[in-house]
């Protein structure tokens, strides 16, 4: 009998959800990747002793936060969030991060490389290249080994560049954090070697087989809270290199001839303002915005700085450990 | 003006969200070195308007000074991510390309042809639906075809696209194409490959890749993207039996406790019964929760937790079915592509994960490889890397499958060497040597409980891991002193008296050694089935050894006691005169010395014998086993 009733009892309840449910078919695409995403991070909880989500504030991040709020519902993701903080992020990045994890009553994590800070490594004065190395990659592998991490989760995704195309689902990384890219465990089918020897760790990435497009048509569809950088405004910005760098803060010297003007501009990727160029836009909702992406002709990297320093460069930073 | 402006958008253009949901065809492409598969896929993503302004731009420049083309635009350098294969203008790993035209989204694999990568092209066609075969049309079906050919078939590729390449090169002859094509149908027909379509092409130049060529009148079939977004591969795992494998037991507070998982095949509704295995318990589903909110019925794909109406015991591993029963086995027989440079020895031990599952595995025999040249089966003692053979595997405990040709997810697996964590080779379930009744457990009315509550104790295994000379075996023997003098019921295992004993058929190799730790952990196992704390006095130097020592018995039951005392310290003692014989190079492989000790990195418990009288180690691990409730 209490089988019966128990059944009856919790029999689905009917309202808001399943208008959710009704937005997925069976065959969606979306639902496939997503499907796919929340079985590899339910695969990292079950495998691993350690794990950490890397949460780097952009939308990216916010899709697979949003993808690990799904997976272990009702409970709440068993994993603390990690953002590597270098001190040039947008103010607007910071306060979202602090909101969200306080909305969400999630563990986080900031980590800054105080020796590179003491060193007062900055952006402007040292290159791009040399300041990711320190207040990046060496923060990030600091905050692993601080913690003891044995699996870092990150929103890496294949499309965005051709050495991320060649990339596991489940990526390998030596004692000292080192990819080698020639020497990749297989991966078939969805089955992941997570064996790992003593101080080796796994970076994992649910996105990898998601697209630019699929970010935002699964951001628009679920309604998933973004950084309001990515949507046009007036903001302050200058030209320089060929790009639109925002005067975020005081920090920002100008040089002589340099003079912040007020445009209606936004961001396809976020990262350190001033290694991040705006785009000008007057998009100002995630329709026009995701409008403005399929017809796009330039990819998002575009606006990234770091990536440019010199031919095969992100390979390289992957195999010193960056994300 | 160098900087990104957002395009103007004339309304019409703009795809609707609501309209797109093209469905997604994976494939993989195979070939040899040269045959011209990354300038291919690089010609679908230019075609496909799928390229921007950026990456043609980086595309020109690179074309200027890497390219093989003489400064044309040399596709392939949108594929060959890595520096190394730039410079060696091959391409040594799998690459995943994205694109999409008006009716279809694709992802591609694009895997290398050189000998030794065939692991890459096994990794791409494990997740594809089709496969474009390359051929240069001046060499035809050559070995490495036929190569690439078996294994899209063991991996249950059913569609086939065999692009003949580099016509240009031949002067677009039909007669040798129909040639080609005619040997390689012949092929395919013994393979079990069932739909091919053979398409001439010139890759660089774009002839029959999008666009129907003008150079070769006589050929009137589909380009590669017109077949590619028009060709049926469905294949309806939802029509199939009820198969969720357990991931994960979500147990976020006491009164929820839900199973997740993705569903391999078929279907399941709120109420239905399910039925557990391997053990065979019957249940029926309370309620289903998908990311998109509940829901009463999911199908094959979706990933989702699941609760049901009665409190049974379910943890990884375990596989929820419905309908005819899965094969529940210990025994099987599969078909492998070796991976590994270390070569395949029936014999040795593996790890073998299938689904959500994961047990030890030993190779009992080779039953033939392929020779590749003929496809014949040849007898053979051994795989090489790169080798395509039929085993027969014994398991360490019971599989839930089925045969890989009747379901990718439930009948694939991979084997991992213990040691070196490589992943050594894929498998693909063929049949079950043996019926799951004569092996489902005998369940008996004194269980390990009834044996337990007896002896007023809880039984568990106190695995005493550490170095030649750590005080493994001293500590073990007070303990097992002191559990006596509590009236507890205790056995100790220790490493060197057992091979006096039932390990005394085995020597020190590797293989002997892992075999010496298995079957130290089932005697432990069967002890705590009597309801007995079993002392385990032994190196075993390998985490993962240790790990599948603890996957033996139920959580809780295992408890790793790492005995740390430094080397040096247990180098100054050498109570057997081991380490001097090892330091002078009178006995190999010892542990320590030149073999690795894996420490463990969540014991739970630590003892270091220089610190800590080994009176204070027993009494530190008395006091652990009384908190937490096993005296």
């Amino acid at each position: 009998m209490t089988g019966q009733l128990d059944l009856a009892m919790e029999a689905p309840v009917r309202g808001a959800s399943d208008e959710a449910a009704a937005r997925h078919t069976a065959t969606s695409h979306l639902q496939r990747l997503e499907a796919e995403s929340i079985h590899i991070l339910r695969e990292t909880v079950a495998e691993f002793r350690k794990p950490v989500m890397l949460y780097s504030i952009g939308k990216d991040s916010s899709v697979l936060l949003h993808l690990a709020m799904k997976a272990f519902h009702p409970g709440k993701p068993p994993f603390p969030l990690l953002h590597v903080d270098t001190t040039w992020k947008f103010r607007e990045m910071i306060e979202f991060r602090d909101r969200r994890a306080r909305e969400l009553g999630l563990d986080l994590i900031v980590h800054t490389n105080n020796d590179g800070l003491s060193q007062g490594i900055d952006p402007f004065t040292h290159g791009s290249a040399r300041y990711t190395d320190v207040m990046k990659t060496q923060a990030l592998r600091q905050a692993l080994d601080l913690h003891g991490f044995d699996a870092a989760i990150g929103g890496a995704r294949r499309d965005e560049e051709k050495s991320r195309a060649k990339e596991r689902v489940f990526s390998h990384r030596s004692a000292a954090h080192r990819w080698d890219p020639k020497n990749q465990r297989p991966e078939l089918w969805s089955l992941y070697n997570t064996m790992l020897a003593p101080g080796e760790s796994m970076r994992v990435f649910p996105l990898s087989n998601w697209t630019e497009l699929d970010v935002w048509d699964y951001i628009l569809l679920e309604d998933i809270p973004i950084v309001p950088l990515y949507l046009a405004a007036p903001r302050p910005v200058v030209e320089r290199d060929g790009a639109l760098i925002m005067v975020d803060d005081q920090r920002m010297p100008l040089l002589a001839g340099e003079e912040p003007h007020l445009r209606s501009v936004r961001f396809r990727t976020l990262g350190c303002y001033p290694l991040s160029g705006a785009t000008i836009s007057t998009a100002a909702t995630l329709p026009e915005i995701v409008r403005e992406m399929m017809a796009s002709r330039t990819s998002e990297r575009q606006g990234r700085m770091i990536d440019r320093d010199s031919p095969a460069s992100m390979e390289r930073k992957k195999a010193e450990g960056y994300f | 003006m160098s900087y990104h402006e957002a395009p103007t958008i004339a309304a019409a253009d703009a795809p609707r969200l609501d309209q797109d949901d093209r469905p997604t065809l994976r494939f993989v492409t195979c070939g040899s070195v040269d045959d011209g598969k990354s300038t291919l896929v690089g010609r679908l993503l230019y075609d496909s308007k799928t390229l921007l302004d950026d990456q043609l731009d980086a595309l020109a420049s690179e074309s200027k000074t890497a390219g093989t083309t003489g400064g044309d635009l040399d596709f392939a350098l949108l594929v060959d991510g890595l520096q190394a294969e730039r410079e060696q203008g091959i391409t040594i790993d799998v690459a995943y390309r994205f694109f999409a035209t008006k009716l279809r989204r694709f992802i591609v694999a694009d895997t290398p042809g050189h000998a030794q990568y065939t692991r890459n092209m096994a990794t791409g066609a494990s997740n594809a639906d089709l496969a474009v075969v390359l051929v240069d049309a001046r060499k035809g079906v050559i070995t490495q075809t036929r190569r690439h050919s078996h294994i899209l078939s063991l991996l249950g590729i059913r569609h086939v696209v065999l692009a003949v390449n580099k016509m240009d090169l031949i002067g677009f002859d039909g007669d040798r194409f129909a040639a080609i094509t005619a040997e390689y149908l012949t092929m395919a027909g013994q393979l079990g490959i069932s739909q091919v379509q053979c398409i001439p092409v010139v890759a660089p130049d774009g002839d029959n890749i999008v666009a129907a060529s003008t150079r070769m009148p006589w050929y009137t079939g589909p380009t590669v993207t017109a077949y590619l977004e028009s060709v049926d591969v469905a294949g309806d795992v939802s029509q199939r039996p009820f198969r969720l494998p357990v991931q994960w037991v979500n147990r976020p507070h006491a009164d929820f406790r839900g199973f997740c998982g993705r569903i391999a095949s078929g279907t399941i509704a709120t109420g239905e019964t399910l039925t557990v295995q391997p053990s065979g318990l019957r249940t029926r589903v309370a309620r289903i929760l998908t990311p998109g909110g509940e829901r009463d019925r999911v199908t094959a794909g979706e990933s989702l937790t699941l609760t049901l109406i009665d409190e049974i015991d379910i943890s990884r591993g375990d596989v929820l079915t419905a309908g005819p029963e899965p094969l529940v086995s210990d025994r099987l027989a599969a078909h492998l592509v070796w991976f590994d440079d270390e070569a395949m020895v029936a014999g040795r031990r593996y790890l073998l994960k299938c689904g959500t599952a994961s047990t030890g595995a030993v190779i009992t025999t080779l039953k033939h490889r392929i020779a590749i040249d003929t496809m014949a089966q040849e007898s053979a003692t051994t795989l090489d890397v790169n080798q395509i053979g039929y085993v027969h595997l014994n398991l360490d405990r019971p599989l839930v499958f089925e045969a890989y040709r009747d379901n990718r997810d439930m009948g694939s697996f991979i084997l991992i060497d213990p040691i070196s964590h490589r992943t050594a080779a894929a498998g693909m379930i063929d049949l079950s040597l043996r019926s799951a009744t004569n092996i489902h457990w005998q369940r008996l009315t004194v269980d390990k409980s009834v044996r337990a509550r007896l002896k007023q104790q809880r039984p568990c295994v106190l695995w005493f891991t550490g170095l030649s000379g750590s005080g493994k075996s001293t500590i073990a023997d007070l303990v097992d002193r002191r559990l006596a003098e509590l009236g507890r019921h205790a056995a100790l295992l220790d490493g060197d008296n057992l091979r006096h004993g039932i390990n005394r058929d085995l020597g020190f190799s590797n293989v002997e050694r892992m075999e010496n730790v298995r079957r130290v952990a089932e005697i432990a196992a069967l002890f705590v089935d009597a309801g007995m704390i079993a002392l385990v006095a032994l190196i075993s130097p390998f985490r993962s050894e240790r790990e599948l020592a603890r996957q033996r018995v139920e959580a809780g039951e295992f408890i790793e006691i790492h005995v740390a005392t430094p080397l040096a310290e247990c180098e100054r003692r050498d109570p057997k005169g081991l380490y001097r014989k090892a330091r002078a190079g009178e006995l190999k492989g010892f542990t320590g010395i030149d073999d690795p000790y894996e420490a463990p990195q969540a014991p739970e418990i630590t003892v270091d014998t220089s610190e800590l009288s080994t009176e204070a180690a027993c009494e530190r691990i008395i006091r652990y086993l009384r908190e937490h409730d096993y005296l």
